[in-house]
């Protein structure tokens, strides 16, 4: 009961903890599919990758004790997932999209298999700071109890944006993004870069997994991702690839995730399931809003299958 | 001039074909053909040898999975009976995907259709049951959950072509939508206040349900799913309305050229395909659960897109490997039991056969034996 104390308050501080502590998972695989997609293919099994993220760092967490572990276990097993995925697209005639969807209900089967003994167990959480030491409220002390992982995310936005910008290394990525006939006229292998590419982009939304069931909701079960892999491909092109876009894009998604919960706790609870589904209203939404079937999105990479 | 140029090509051929003593047919048209066929079976193989590697990591003998697995897909007529039940709503979920891919569209939100479907189909039975014959009842439910359906898949495609979403995602979001929709009706107008535990609709009176194929313990869902396979290969591969379909698939800019309307040839074509969907959906809601609740949602309409790929697309390709994954998932609940494996076993094994079947995409052309002979 957040919204107890300060009543129908509650509901827009209880959106914005949301925005923050919903909007993490959303933010850290939003940043690898951008990075990814700069590379000039899609990956749509981040919900797999993001699933088994989850399912490894809370087996992990539980096993060694120590949530962090859990953390890079999660990523690791991401980056697993990138390495299947691109390897499967640098064969030819092999489609992205196709792949992907493959992955997702690989990763997804395989989370839950392996998973099944890690529903009951109780495994350590990830620390937060709490920055509302200064406020008696509870709900308020509540919304600002920030996770680290969150903090690593929002500097991790500006960081790929001018590692994107401005190194070598993120001029070959959007080279390959760009034109694969003018990354291989410059001497780069196309496929190595897509391939270290969507293995970081792996690695990032294996944390991202891992966020859900170290911190928030913080347990492992079959529910635990409805679509926020998904959703956060659809984000990176609602961001128009831009990872500081998709840093405000993903706190816009996680505050709209919390509604649900949000309204419940000040006791309204008849529409739950639809404020649940909000962020994929949304998403919808935001899609048919800024797209169009005349002319190419503005800053998509001309590589990408799914713009053309 | 033109006509010159195929008559000589075709002159050619005939000589070429009567040089090297084939008939035209044996190699260019089975060839393909065979090659279909024998790719995708080798794809299988390998990935029930993974799979078998992945159960003994588990410690478990796979040769016992293997044989618990025939067993209950074909050991028994019980297990058959159990296999074409499964089969008949993955038919129908197959072709949500399969029939858009001949327009070249990706749509996986085949799950949505089928929710959307079977919800919409019950809504509109409860209140004529019991008032209308069952035939009627029957009748309604299934037009309306098919016409569900069909707004379902269809908005995607409007989507698409008028808007530039892309239909993968917006299909995928608007399963999750479909989904909470369901659960919202569910847990309250809908809700029969005797579901205690389980929160579920009221339920459609056991006269009304659709009955058995006579002397099996199958229910006529099959035939359906069956009929709309043909009725749809006939559509798409033997009318003029197909072709145009499948030309908008294979380059769209050449089919807008030609004067095509490549927007409603997109509607026409996700409507057909959510119409499946939605049908699959009433099928599950008046041939075996008889109510609606969260378990609406079993995955059917996941399969159905692994059902299509394997089948390549191909509306009648997609009976025999539903017939498969129908054994498949038959089989799930003797491993659960005899093998004391988690129930997810077979989403991993379908996950290990959709990825292996996409690597062998790769191997389509590769091989000289399904080649025409080239002089």
């Amino acid at each position: 009961m957040a919204g107890l104390g300060i009543g129908w308050w509650g509901v827009p501080l209880a959106v914005a903890a949301g925005a923050v502590r919903a909007g993490t998972p959303f933010l850290f695989v939003s940043l690898g599919e951008l990075l990814t997609e700069k590379s000039g293919r899609i990956n749509l099994g981040l919900e797999g990758t993001l699933v088994m993220g989850a399912m490894s760092g809370y087996g992990t967490a539980y096993l060694t004790g120590s949530p962090w572990l859990g953390v890079l276990v999660a990523g690791v097993t991401g980056s697993l997932f990138g390495a299947l995925h691109a390897g499967l697209c640098s064969l030819p005639r092999v489609n992205d999209i196709a792949v992907g969807i493959a992955l997702m209900l690989f990763g997804t089967g395989l989370a839950f298999y392996l998973g099944k003994p890690l529903i009951q167990p109780q495994a350590p959480s990830l620390p937060a700071i709490q920055l509302g030491w200064w406020s008696d409220v509870a709900p308020v002390r509540d919304a600002l109890k920030i996770n680290t992982l969150f903090i690593v995310g929002a500097l991790l936005a500006p960081a790929l944006l001018w590692a994107l910008r401005s190194t070598r290394w993120g001029m070959i990525v959007r080279i390959a993004g760009d034109s694969a006939d003018a990354a291989r006229a410059m001497g780069y292998s196309v496929n190595w870069v897509r391939l270290a590419a969507t293995v970081t982009g792996g690695f990032l939304a294996g944390i991202g997994g891992s966020f859900l069931s170290l911190y928030y909701p913080g347990s492992w079960n079959e529910g635990l991702s409805s679509g926020q892999g998904i959703t956060a491909v659809a984000l990176v092109i609602f961001a128009r690839w831009s990872p500081m876009n998709c840093f405000y894009a993903s706190l816009l998604f996680g505050g709209a995730s919390a509604l649900g919960p949000a309204l419940q706790s000040v006791g309204v609870t008849s529409g739950y399931y639809l404020f649940n589904a909000a962020p994929y209203f949304l998403t919808l939404l935001i899609m048919v809003l800024t797209t169009s079937s005349e002319h190419r999105l503005s800053g998509a990479p001309s590589e990408l299958s799914i713009t053309r | 001039m033109a006509t010159e140029v195929v008559a000589s090509s075709v002159a050619a051929d005939d000589k070429r074909a009567a040089a090297s003593h084939t008939p035209l047919l044996r190699r260019e048209v089975l060839g393909p053909a065979a090659e279909a066929v024998v790719i995708p079976f080798g794809a299988l193989v390998v990935s029930l040898l993974l799979f078998g590697g992945f159960v003994a990591l588990a410690g478990v003998n796979p040769l016992d999975v293997y044989s618990y697995m025939v067993l209950g897909s074909v050991g028994s007529w019980f297990s058959i009976q159990n296999t074409l039940t499964r089969a008949s709503p993955l038919i129908l979920t197959a072709l949500c995907t399969a029939l858009p891919a001949q327009a070249g569209l990706m749509i996986i939100g085949g799950e949505g259709a089928f929710v959307v479907g079977g919800l919409a189909a019950i809504v509109a039975g409860l209140p004529l049951a019991g008032a209308a014959p069952a035939f009627a009842v029957q009748l309604v439910m299934a037009a309306v959950g098919m016409v569900a359906g069909a707004l379902w898949i269809a908005l995607a495609g409007a989507l698409r072509h008028w808007r530039g979403v892309n239909e993968t995602i917006s299909t995928l979001l608007l399963t999750y939508i479909g989904i909470a929709i369901l659960n919202h009706l569910v847990e309250g107008v809908l809700r029969d206040p005797a579901s205690l535990n389980k929160p579920s609709g009221y339920p459609l009176p056991d006269a009304d349900m659709i009955a058995n194929i006579p002397g099996m313990d199958v229910h006529w869902g099959l035939v359906y799913g069956i009929v709309f396979c043909v009725f749809a290969y006939i559509l798409f591969f033997h009318t003029t309305f197909g072709f145009s379909a499948r030309m908008v698939g294979g380059n769209p800019r050449a089919a807008r050229l030609a004067g095509l309307p490549v927007g409603r040839l997109v509607l026409i074509v996700t409507a057909i395909a959510g119409a499946a969907g939605g049908l699959a959906g009433m099928v599950e809601i008046a041939a075996v659960q008889g109510r609606a609740s969260a378990t609406l949602a079993a995955g059917y309409g996941y399969t159905g897109i692994l059902v299509a790929f394997l089948a390549r697309q191909n509306p009648i390709a997609v009976i025999p490997v539903a017939l498969l994954f129908g054994g498949i998932n038959a089989s799930g609940g003797l491993l659960q039991r005899r093998l004391d494996l988690p129930d997810a076993t077979v989403l991993v094994l379908q996950g290990i056969i959709f990825v292996v079947i996409l690597a062998s995409e790769t191997l389509f052309g590769r091989f000289r034996i399904f080649r025409a002979k080239e002089n």
